[in-house]
């Protein structure tokens, strides 16, 4: 692979707070490595900056190998940038071209609110999986794990879901806001084991409940999330999501 | 005095007998005591949840946004459980054994045979919980093996074990949040713990200090808070990030163990690190972390380097004569699969020969070619295909290779964007994980009474390597199933203790102690910034307090620590305001702890003339260049006290082996 170096355009979100109206400010990077990461090219600007006095942009990262969901850019209009099944901090330089010019902005969600340049509010998140995205197992109460046998068809695809990583970038995509594929991934692992069969009505209708009043928008289904997925899950879920609110909202006794 | 707390007794009826007979705090009580956990990866969020479903009021803090994106979440293999479901002559016995012995006789016996006793029942927890374990197609779990064992124990989720299980631990803990017995303070970090003594009716202080509380920063505002604790438990993870460039977050840090440090709590054995030996190879001064590559890599893959020093050569262009396969040659027992501190030294050792290779000649091959071939081979003889051309066996090849390791060699390419089944990957050691941190007695409580240290935050279970699938189990057997029995023989004591009022005096000296040092930070308004200290503290400890060390390297760093020291703290710059979201200002406070925790580890390094496991001593070695313990002098846990600044006072906990008998280990 031949490396090369670049010369960019960005045009960064900068906000001082929540309360504060933000703008977009243009920089300037020079010799810009190809082997570099898209947060280390942000780190460089960020060094920069500090030099010359202003203040870093404020961005979440943690893990920077695309597992912790805690990066959320919209790089050119597209969560976490061009490439597929990615996360922000697995994007590469080589991805850019000398002279190019790269928006970023913060995820974009009335129920994802800005704290700060980059990095938003995602509590929302932790909020529906504690309306109801568990299974009520206190520690000690266990069987034998293998007492059990779940189908590894099912085991597989609850996994699949499992894989989400709690990012957002769904609901970045998403025309409406919807938060609909990270509930359904949820709702999903759990309704795909019979361990979540005690809770399964409840737990997607306490979910939804939950999704409404933090605000997210409806699903229309235009997949747009499914497309930004880093861990690729799928909108089956969501189609099973569907299933088994009518199910519950038809069946439960209360 | 140091005083371990291990019950006497029987080696496999010590966890038994503690159960049998540790206080018990009955449910009207324990709705009375608060608890604090610090950090929420695997051991906080299982502590966290189970204290809440005990009864117990909890108060969880993590740094993150939210409480599943702690570092636990990147682990990759699994994790070890002697569950023998593979009738593979696996037992709680063998578990422990092997523990020690990778440990490389430097754990604690009666902690290591109760981590292998509990094993079983975390898997069985989690499966509970809706954990996705790979499964065979009869619906039963499937294990996998892995490094230092010849037994098949380790449970997987592909190659996000770790994710799973933490996403399991943190939805049990979401719903203790729901039901109101856990409180969740996300983008908070703690800043010091707080010390009181208890008073008597008449109000005079009684006994020794009892950690009470701690003072944390809302990260999002930076405003200061106190909080009120019976017990705080630190869960607060490794300190790789000493080393700046680690395996480790960006935001893993060492400051709320290093607060516990400074008020009292020993640090046991910090010179414990343990570097990985196949990762990405830093491409350039922007590296701002390394990639590891798992572990199972070399099972099927060939390590080697040119036979030529400086060979500029493109790897395909070196004939298969001048090709150095080193581990073949120098283990050709084990080969490629000794253990991590092996296989690190023996990369390292040619990098600095000059065999290296790549621009930076800092890294070393690890080649699919043959196993490529070999699969090919064996799948076109299912096939029944005779006499197959090299591309038909090249392509059938690739893709059992697909198979087993396609995730990793995506990774690969996204990140370097080489083809790894074209051309060998590019792999160097780096730091990985700490098997030091502080010092905890049976019952996981530090040297300060009511502080609690759990998972990688504490020294116990590893020695001086942790073996593969270990981290994961000791988080949760920490948090599932130690701490809620030990913690009760601690609180029964205290049911009769009320509340304590924030306001003080203990909380408001230790507040007032933490805003003088923020503002003294902000203060110094110097020109150079936090990521450039930082780096130079990673290079000084990379170079002399890494992979090998010696007397000279560490006397040398020591010094250069202590001139960096003062360098920080006069010449820092730090942009922003402290009652404002200020990352800057939050990672400044991190690297002036690790400044001071790398002065410690050399101190350590230097204390202990014997390698041992991840601890290599060039002093201390064979004539083949082997690691060699000195079991007659250092055959001790080293737990350091803090005297002030640059000041230590060393204290042994000897360590006895009833059961294993310590050996030398060898791979040839």
């Amino acid at each position: 692979m031949e490396h090369y170096t670049m010369n960019l355009t960005l045009k960064v979100w900068r906000q001082k707070s929540s309360k504060d109206k933000g703008s977009f400010e243009t920089y300037q990077v020079s010799d810009i490595s190809s082997e570099m990461s898209f947060l280390e090219m942000i780190d460089v600007l960020n060094e920069r900056l500090i030099t010359e006095g202003k203040e870093p942009i404020a961005f979440d990262h943690d893990c920077r190998e695309g597992i912790c969901g805690a990066c959320s850019m919209y790089i050119n209009g597209r969560p976490h940038g061009p490439w597929e099944a990615n996360t922000t901090c697995q994007l590469h330089m080589r991805a850019y071209k000398n002279g190019d010019t790269i928006v970023i902005e913060p995820w974009r969600a009335n129920s994802f609110p800005v704290i700060k340049d980059l990095m938003v509010d995602r509590a929302a998140f932790d909020r529906i999986i504690a309306a109801g995205g568990f299974i009520s197992a206190n520690t000690g109460n266990a069987v034998d794990a293998n007492a059990t046998p779940i189908e590894k068809d099912k085991a597989d695809a609850a996994f699949a879901a499992a894989a989400c990583i709690g990012c957002g970038a769904c609901v970045a995509a998403c025309k409406n806001s919807s938060a609909m594929l990270f509930l359904s991934a949820k709702v999903s692992h759990l309704a795909l084991l019979p361990q979540g069969a005690p809770e399964r009505k409840s737990r997607v209708l306490n979910m939804v409940q939950q999704m409404d009043k933090e605000g997210f928008g409806s699903c229309t289904f235009t997949e747009a999330c499914e497309a930004v997925c880093p861990k690729e899950i799928s909108v089956a879920n969501i189609s099973r999501l569907n299933k088994e609110y009518l199910i519950a909202g038809l069946t439960e006794e209360k | 005095m140091l005083n371990s707390k291990i019950p006497a007794g029987q080696l496999e009826l010590k966890w038994t007998d503690y159960k049998g007979h540790c206080k018990l705090v009955n449910p009207a009580n324990k709705r009375k005591l608060e608890i604090i956990v610090i950090g929420t990866g695997l051991a906080g969020a299982s502590a966290a949840a189970t204290l809440g479903e005990l009864g117990y009021k909890v108060k969880a803090f993590c740094f993150q946004d939210s409480p599943r994106r702690a570092h636990s979440i990147a682990a990759q293999g699994g994790i070890n459980a002697a569950k023998n479901y593979q009738n593979d002559g696996d037992s709680v016995f063998r578990l422990f054994y092997d523990t020690i012995k990778g440990g490389d006789y430097r754990a604690r016996e009666a902690n290591v045979h109760r981590l292998a006793e509990v094993s079983a029942n975390i898997i069985d927890q989690c499966v509970a919980q809706g954990v996705p374990f790979a499964r065979e197609y009869g619906g039963l779990l499937s294990n996998r093996s892995f490094g230092g064992t010849q037994v098949q124990r380790t449970f997987y989720a592909a190659g996000q074990t770790g994710q799973q299980l933490l996403i399991g631990a943190y939805q049990q803990l979401e719903r203790q949040i729901s039901l109101g017995n856990v409180t969740m303070y996300s983008r908070h970090e703690m800043l010091d713990i707080v010390m009181m003594k208890d008073k008597d009716k008449n109000g005079n202080e009684i006994g020794e200090a009892k950690c009470r509380g701690i003072i944390a920063r809302d990260l999002i505002t930076g405003e200061l808070e106190r909080h009120f604790g019976h017990a705080v438990l630190l869960c607060s993870g490794g300190y790789g990030n000493v080393f700046y460039l680690s395996t480790n977050a960006m935001g893993s840090n060492v400051t709320a163990a290093w607060k516990a440090h400074r008020k009292g709590a020993y640090f046991g054995n910090p010179c414990y690190t343990q570097i990985h030996p196949t990762c990405i190879p830093v491409s350039g001064d922007h590296q701002s972390k390394l990639t590891l590559m798992s572990e199972s890599l070399r099972n099927d893959g060939r390590i080697w380097v040119p036979k030529k020093q400086n060979d500029t050569r493109k790897a395909s262009d070196i004939p298969e004569e001048e090709r150095d396969y080193y581990l073949e040659r120098r283990y050709p027992a084990f080969g490629n699969l000794v253990p991590r501190d092996v296989a690190s030294r023996a990369a390292k050792e040619r990098c600095d020969a000059g065999y290296g290779v790549g621009s930076s000649k800092q890294a070393v091959y690890l080649d699919y070619a043959a196993a490529i071939v070999r699969y090919g081979k064996i799948e076109c003889g299912k096939l029944g295909i005779s006499n197959p051309s090299a591309e038909v066996i090249r392509k059938h090849g690739v893709d059992v290779v697909k198979e087993k390791y396609g995730n990793l060699f995506d990774m690969y390419e996204k990140i370097t964007g080489e083809n790894p089944y074209e051309v060998p990957m590019r792999i160097y050691p780096a730091v990985h994980y700490t098997m030091g941190g502080l010092w905890v007695d049976y019952e996981l409580m530090t040297s300060i009474p009511g502080l609690y240290a759990l998972g990688e935050a504490n020294f116990s279970d590893h020695g001086a390597n942790r073996l593969g699938a270990s981290a994961l189990m000791q988080g949760l057997a920490d948090g599932y199933f130690v701490i809620p029995y030990t913690i009760g023989n601690y609180l029964a004591d205290e049911i009769a203790t009320k509340a304590v009022s924030v306001d003080d005096p203990a909380f408001v000296q230790a507040e007032k102690a933490v805003r003088e040092r923020i503002e003294k930070l902000m203060g110094i308004k110097g020109k150079q910034s936090v990521e450039s200290f930082h780096k130079r503290l990673g290079k000084i400890m990379w170079d002399k307090c890494g992979m090998a060390r010696n007397e000279e390297g560490l006397k040398q760093a020591i010094a250069e620590i202590q001139q960096l020291k003062k360098e920080f703290w006069s010449d820092v710059r730090i942009p922003g305001d402290i009652k404002e979201m200020n990352p800057e200002l939050d990672k400044a406070n991190r690297v002036a702890d690790f400044i001071e925790l790398g002065e410690l580890m050399c101190k350590d390094a230097l204390n202990r003339k014997e390698s041992c496991g991840g601890h290599f001593r060039e002093e201390s070695q064979t004539e083949e260049g082997e690691a060699k313990r000195d079991d007659s002098n250092f055959q001790y846990v080293s737990a350091w006290e803090f005297k002030g600044e640059s000041e230590w006072q060393l204290h042994k906990e000897e360590l006895i082996f009833d059961v294993a008998k310590p050996t030398q280990r060898s791979y040839k």
